[in-house]
């Protein structure tokens, strides 16, 4: 047996050496497009060896994808669809997990199930379904139908329940004896308790809505409503004999998911497990 | 995201039940319910259960009964039988789809339960660099495939990043057609999946290694366990429920895949469609003014199933790690 601190010493070696390999293939891609973006007309963006520091530096290419494509235009999109989906998710999963989770009825058993049933169903089982039902209520081809079928998720619904499930019947209980009507305590008392939860819904509630693409592929017809993730597939087929602008174009649109990822960092992580997944 | 971790909330699901319900005895127990407090549970339900049944359970049965039909955008059409399935089967096209997103699964699913695993155990622990490395390591997991597409777009071009560093270092004379042929599209397509879901898979492995009691780890240092003894005799058996759900999420994400060929091809599934996929197929079918419905139905019925029994083998699977 070999001494354990020299075995560590090695041990560490590797593992960061593992990590920082990782970070290069996982971050490096992005160091690689900010630097295209700003390489200007007297860089070789074909250079053998590459080089990451421009030697032409230029805002330009950025300034070119503002003026040929309405990236602004598609990021509000983006961000209606996004706002109906947080608040859809919010409100009608806080409401059915309040009911599922604290409430007794005829037929919660039976509501319950069917909401996790359908937890097994892949969108590509029902988009075309979708399509046709968006269609005859004539609402193809606008923001509504995009946030529409996503408008609550059963996992939401789920989570909400698990969290209405944990909150400790003394507290309900006590506001009872004080004469608290249902309402007053759905909205006092037991609401302020899942707000945790309820962040979390949100959070993924955006970045599903956000990053959405063949949903709003098939629904979305018409250039004037595309989200930014149609918009940034359209960019990239206009663009695609010029990296730079491809380059550019991404990081315009990663920006505001960033910002987001770091303001909310700690709910990313919280939300996957109070997914249940706790192995 | 939501859609691959429902299916993972499932199993959490099933033990919510199984806990006794902290239900409002009090409310029940109470002598003159008014007419409020017993419609109350409904009206807080209903707007979450139309929307679900509305577009989840009747789009579902519609699917179902489109597929035996041979309907289009413009015309209901008529009852056929499995004539849809018959044809599916001699359809190039489908065969194709069904072979690539198979190939699909078989070449993802190894390294998304591996690599995150191995990553997370990289990772674990508190303090400041490790929560640097976890945070960089997840970033991909936001963004959009449609975005991480285009940045791949550059690097794998015969011209791209990758390309020039290969070149750069001696290490190829002639520039691999990563974007240009049926395979390379298709495995430079999987890497981008497996390089957009690592991290996702890593903090849900991060979560299961937490449950691992760390007194294992020092018994087994104590018998004198290396690291990688450690990893195969402690970990990996600590894990394996969740290496067995990883496994079905993987499997089904990668069976389902979309973005990352479509984006990759430019929306026309490689050259002379040979990089379709089932999702691809279903959308080029089942949209557009010759859309037919009643065909692309029948094929998202055979994902529906494929996927259904994927679900079921997992339920047993883990139940059976349980008892």
């Amino acid at each position: 047996m070999k001494i354990a601190g020299k075995r560590i010493t090695v041990g560490k070696v590797v593992q960061y050496l593992i990590l920082i390999l990782m970070f290069v293939v996982l971050v490096g891609p992005f160091v690689w497009e900010l630097s295209l973006s700003l390489k200007g007309p007297g860089d070789n963006v074909y250079a053998v060896p590459p080089y990451i520091i421009p030697k032409t530096p230029t805002l330009e290419n950025y300034v070119d994808v503002f003026r040929q494509v309405p990236v602004a235009h598609y990021m509000l999109n983006s961000l209606i669809v996004a706002c109906i989906s947080i608040a859809g998710n919010i409100i009608l999963s806080t409401m059915a997990g309040y009911a599922l989770g604290r409430l007794k009825w005829k037929g919660r058993g039976l509501v319950f199930a069917i909401f996790m049933g359908t937890m097994v169903i892949p969108l590509e089982g029902v988009m075309i379904s979708q399509f046709l039902i968006v269609k005859g209520m004539g609402l193809q081809n606008t923001l509504v139908s995009v946030a529409l079928p996503g408008l609550v998720t059963a996992m939401n619904i789920l989570l909400m329940t698990n969290a209405f499930k944990s909150i400790p019947m003394e507290l309900e209980e006590a506001a009872m004896v004080d004469g608290a009507n249902l309402w007053q305590r759905f909205f006092r008392i037991c609401v302020p308790q899942v707000k945790g939860t309820m962040t979390v819904v949100g959070i993924f509630a955006f970045v599903g809505a956000w990053n959405d693409f063949l949903w709003p592929l098939i629904t979305i017809s018409d250039e004037n409503n595309y989200t930014l993730t149609l918009g940034m597939n359209r960019l990239k087929g206009l663009f695609i004999s010029d990296p730079r602008l491809i380059a550019a174009g991404a990081l315009v649109s990663l920006i505001p998911i960033i910002i987001f990822f770091c303001c909310f960092q700690r709910y990313f992580f919280r939300g996957l497990e109070a997914g249940g997944l706790k192995g | 995201m939501s859609s691959v971790a429902s299916a993972a909330a499932r199993s959490e699901a099933a033990k919510a039940s199984d806990r006794p319900e902290p239900t409002n005895h009090t409310a029940v127990n109470k002598p003159h319910r008014s007419f409020g407090t017993v419609i109350a549970p409904y009206l807080f339900v209903a707007p979450a259960f139309i929307v679900v049944f509305v577009f989840v359970v009747l789009a579902a049965l519609n699917t179902f009964r489109l597929a035996f039909t041979d309907s289009t955008l413009l015309k209901p059409g008529k009852f056929v039988g499995f004539q849809n399935f018959i044809d599916l089967f001699q359809d190039e096209y489908f065969l194709t789809a069904l072979l690539n997103s198979s190939l699909y699964v078989v070449c993802v699913v190894p390294f998304m339960v591996i690599l995150p695993l191995i990553l997370a155990n990289l990772v674990k622990g508190n303090g400041r660099i490790m929560g640097f490395f976890r945070t960089a390591f997840y970033m991909p997991v936001v963004m959009s495939a449609v975005v991480v597409g285009m940045i791949w777009t550059n690097l794998l071009d015969s011209q791209g990043l990758i390309n020039s560093i290969l070149k750069g270092a001696g290490i190829i004379e002639e520039a691999i057609p990563f974007l240009t042929n049926r395979w390379g599209i298709l495995f430079s397509s999987m890497f981008v999946t497996i390089w957009l879901g690592l991290g996702y898979y890593m903090v849900i492995y991060l979560t299961a290694l937490a449950n691992i009691d760390e007194s294992l780890y020092e018994a087994a240092a104590l018998d004198g366990a290396g690291p990688v003894r450690q990893f195969v005799s402690v970990t990996m058996p600590g894990v394996r429920s969740t290496m067995v759900l990883i496994m079905m999420l993987s499997t089904i994400s990668a069976f389902r895949v979309f973005n990352e060929v479509y984006v990759l091809t430019n929306g026309t599934a490689g050259p002379g469609g040979m990089d379709m996929t089932m999702s691809m197929l279903i959308k080029n079918e089942g949209t557009g003014i010759q859309a037919r419905t009643g065909y692309a139905s029948a094929i998202s019925l055979v994902v529906l199933v494929i996927v259904g029994t994927l679900l079921i083998i997992q339920q047993i699977i883990q139940k059976r790690g349980e008892d």
